[in-house]
Order: structure tokens, then sequence, then C-alpha cells
């Protein structure tokens, strides 16, 4: 890692890419990143995790929604040097074992999904809704699930299946 | 993208004197405005100073009843703010009117400041653009210019300046703290952005080689009378057409203090002193209000596609003067 007193004319050349180290779903992985490296492309293509999807590249899509110490973000929009040391969790990190977690269970439950290309990011979005808690109603969950386009347009169902996902989470908490 | 070489500061000092050691250098916190647009080849860092380890992560009280929002408070982290939903719900509304629950969760309070116009040419590097290559041309003031400005702008640039929570420090008068080679320093948030005039690549006042260390809210925070209202093209995550950020102190049904900002119309916040002024002291009715939405945006001109905003922002000023006051 390069440190912010590195001499001048070594800091304007380009670098070599550099190790990071990521706990991805749990297990810590250890890679060699260029600065421009994205996180979506560092899971992708470094670590085989490809459902993660890149749809648009630029953030207005959110098919790339990942969870980084726990809140969601796009990971199109994030350099993998930058999350050294982080804790990301993708959509296959979500199921323990072959029970599917709470939100999967109730994508499949509300047919919740036609091509499902932005369905691992619409999961993983709506788990960082859920722990965010700022969503109950239906147009709580539309607002704040507004970063994930769906373009077949399963939006009602989707809503429906974060909605049994949040009602199975509040009794859980009971 | 581009080739970059990347460092990390360890503190303000480092990350100033980092700034000024390679030409062409930016500071990167959230990412969300500056990699999309290293990716469309507009910005084109040759090294980038990450900034996220920086103490700058706080919100804190000041002495005489502001508050302090570190530059690296996440949009999420202030929108959500318990102290902010209390005494500047504005602000938390406007906040939570932009971007997407992933993007604030991404974007930081400095970031969201300097993040630059989505015009659309701008953006696409085969088409003209002063911003994005002094002395290019504008090929939106006679291209399609739905999203443009229709007050401030110069024959150089029509673009508008996309924040929602800037529309907000605008109206509650914060100011950015920002610290240099010579040490700190305050800009009003009404001198911080710029008009275009000739210099339209030059965002806002913040020089080169200094850093945005803090947002600093006054006191007054207008709880009890304020609106957020922001028209778009759909019905979330788009930005504002325009955009209307209302703050009213009332007393026994007259208004004894009054601000108004809005966004989406010019190349930053948008306010109008004389028209504001106009609403001290006046009943709270509905042709109070149009009268000064009238004089709010007087001086407007739009273009092909953009003319409809001129109409459109004196409805918005009223709905939200009429929310305000409600």
């Amino acid at each position: 890692m390069p440190t912010a007193s590195a001499p001048a004319e070594t800091a304007a050349s380009i670098p070599q890419p550099q190790p990071i180290t990521l706990i991805v779903n749990g297990a810590q992985k250890q890679i060699e990143v260029a600065a421009w490296t994205t996180l979506l492309d560092a899971l992708r293509e470094q670590l085989g995790l490809t459902g993660t999807k890149k749809g648009c590249d630029h953030g207005q899509c959110g098919a790339c929604t990942v969870l980084v110490n726990g809140k969601r973000i796009n990971s199109c929009l994030t350099l993998a040097i930058m999350k050294d040391g982080a804790e990301v969790t993708t959509i296959e990190g979500l199921a323990e074992g072959d029970v599917l977690h709470a939100l999967q269970r109730a994508f499949i439950d509300r047919d919740a999904f036609q091509c499902g290309y932005c369905t691992p990011g619409q999961i993983c979005s709506a788990a960082g809704l859920i722990a965010e808690g700022h969503a109950g109603t239906p147009d709580e969950i539309r607002e704040l699930m507004s970063g994930n386009i769906c373009r077949c347009g399963a939006y009602p169902n989707i809503v429906a299946a974060i909605e049994q996902a949040l009602e199975a989470s509040a009794k859980g908490r009971r | 993208m581009h080739g970059f070489s990347y460092a990390r500061a360890a503190d303000v000092h480092d990350a100033v004197r980092e700034i000024a050691a390679v030409e062409g250098a930016k500071f990167i916190a959230g990412g969300t405005n500056l990699i999309d647009l290293m990716k469309e080849n507009v910005e084109r860092p040759r090294r980038l100073i990450d900034i996220t380890h920086l103490p700058l992560a706080e919100i804190r009280a000041l002495d005489g009843g502001g508050l302090r929002l570190g530059a690296l408070v996440t949009n999420s982290d202030v929108a959500y703010d318990a102290g902010v939903m209390r005494r500047y719900p504005l602000l938390s509304k406007a906040i939570l009117a932009g971007a997407s629950a992933q993007l604030r969760n991404m974007a930081s309070v400095g970031g969201n400041l300097m993040q630059r116009t989505r015009c659309y040419y701008f953006y696409d590097a085969a088409t003209s653009c002063n911003k994005r290559e002094p002395g290019a041309g504008c090929a939106a003031i006679d291209g399609f210019n739905r999203i443009h400005a229709i007050l401030g702008w110069s024959d150089q640039c029509i673009a508008t300046h996309p924040s929602d929570m800037c529309v907000a420090l605008a109206a509650l008068e914060a100011t950015v703290r920002v610290a240099g080679p010579d040490g700190e320093r305050a800009i009003p948030l009404a001198e911080f952005h710029r008009l275009p005039g000739d210099t339209p690549h030059i965002d806002t006042n913040l020089r080169s080689d200094e850093i945005i260390t803090a947002v600093d809210l006054p006191a007054k925070g207008f709880a009890d009378h304020h609106a957020y209202l922001k028209i778009r093209d759909r019905a979330s995550y788009a930005f504002a057409l325009v955009s209307v950020a209302a703050a009213l102190e009332i007393a026994g049904g007259t208004i004894t203090h009054a601000r108004l900002a809005l966004g989406g119309v010019a190349h930053k916040p948008w306010r109008n002193h004389e028209a504001e002024a106009m609403l001290r002291g006046r009943a709270c009715t509905t042709e109070d209000f149009r009268e000064v939405a009238e004089a709010m945006v007087r001086d407007a001109k739009g273009f092909e596609h953009n003319a409809f905003k001129i109409e459109l922002a004196k409805r918005a000023i009223v709905r939200a003067l009429t929310d305000a006051a409600a």
C-alpha cells in the first residue's frame, strides 16, 4: 500500500497491482488489484463470485448491490483498493448451506422475478433495507428500493416478497 | 478508466500536502460521482488520494446551538441522524429525496457539495462542452436542454447543480469549512458554488489545494415550518427538474422569517433575497405566495426544451410555501 508520503516521481507513475484482503461471505480472501479495479470486477473476475451482476456499471441500476460492512452499496462505483479489510456480503453469502435466506425464500414464494438478472442486487439491497429499519409500508419499500431497477417489471411481487421477509424479520425479533 | 496511482491520506495535513504534490491529483471519498465520471473519461485524475480514513466522520454540537457535519459523514448518516431529523428536518428530507439508498450509503457530505452537473453533454465526450473542455462550445444551448438552467446561466454554460442536499443547506445558510496549506477558512454556502460566467469549468470557490472538512449548520433549523418539494420525471431516484426548499417562522399567522432556495434551475442553489424579503409580515395566503413566486423567477429565461420550468418553479414555490406554512 503506498502511503501519502510517497515521493512525487513514483507517485505519478502507474503502480503495480496491490495486495488487499477482503472478508467475503465470512472467508478471508487475499487478492491483488489495480487501483482502478472496482469491487464488482474483483468479486466477479478474481473471486469467481458471478452472482453479483454488472448491469449499467454506472450506479444507476443496482444490479451490482452488495453489503460492505453491513451497508448496501453499488459495487460498480467502489474501488476494491479502498475496501482493504472490509467485510463484503454477496448473494452467494446469504443462504446458510441449503437453507435459503428469508429474502431468497420470499422471492421464490412471491414470484418476484422473471429473467433474474436484477435479483441478486434486489435481494442484497432488500437485506440492507431490512437492516436499516426505515421501511415498513409498501410505499416506503418502493421508495427505499428505488435504486434497484427491474426491466421485467416484477416490482409488485418484489415489494410483496420484501414485505414477507420484513414480517418474518419482525417476528424473529419478538 | 485511465490509469492512476493511489494513496491513502492519514490526516487532513497529509491530504493537503498530497493534493499539492501531484498535478491532476484528486481526493476520493464515496466515489459515487468521480468514479462514474472517470469511467466516462470526463475526469482523468493522475492520482487519487483516498481521504476515507480521515477523522471527519462525526456529527457534533457546536457552541451557540449549531451542528457540525463532518465532511465524511455519509448522506444516509446525516439524513437519519436523530439531531438532524429533529432540528433540521428540511435537510434530512432533501437528502432523502436524492439518489438511491445505496448511493446515500456511499456518498459523503463533502462529495455531495463537490458533485458535478448531470448535463448530458458534459458527460458525453463526443460533444462540445465548455465545462469539460474550456473554449469548446456548449452543445446544450441549442441541444436537448430539458434539464438545464433557467436562471444565472451564461452563453458558455447552461448546466445545473444536481444536489438536493445543497438546496437545503442554502436555505439553512450553512457554512463550509475547508483546510488548505495556509490553514482553515469558512465559506458561506451561498459563496461556495459559482455561476458559470466565462469560467464554467470551475464549479466552486474551493481552491485546488484545499479540502472540505465540515459543514456547519447554524442554530436556526426551521423545524416547525419547512418543506422540501422535488419535481422530477419519475417518482424516485431522478434528478430534480425543479426543487424548492422553503423555511418559515410564523407568529400569529404572520411570517416573521423566510428562506427560499431553488434546485434544478441554476448552476448553484438559487436564492433571491428580495423575493424572500417580500414574505416577511405577510399572511400565508396563496395570493401572497404567488406574488413571491413571480418575483423569485422574474429574471428566468428558458431554452427550447426547458421553458416549462419557469411556470413549474412558480407553482412549486407556492406549493412548498403552502406546505411549510401548514
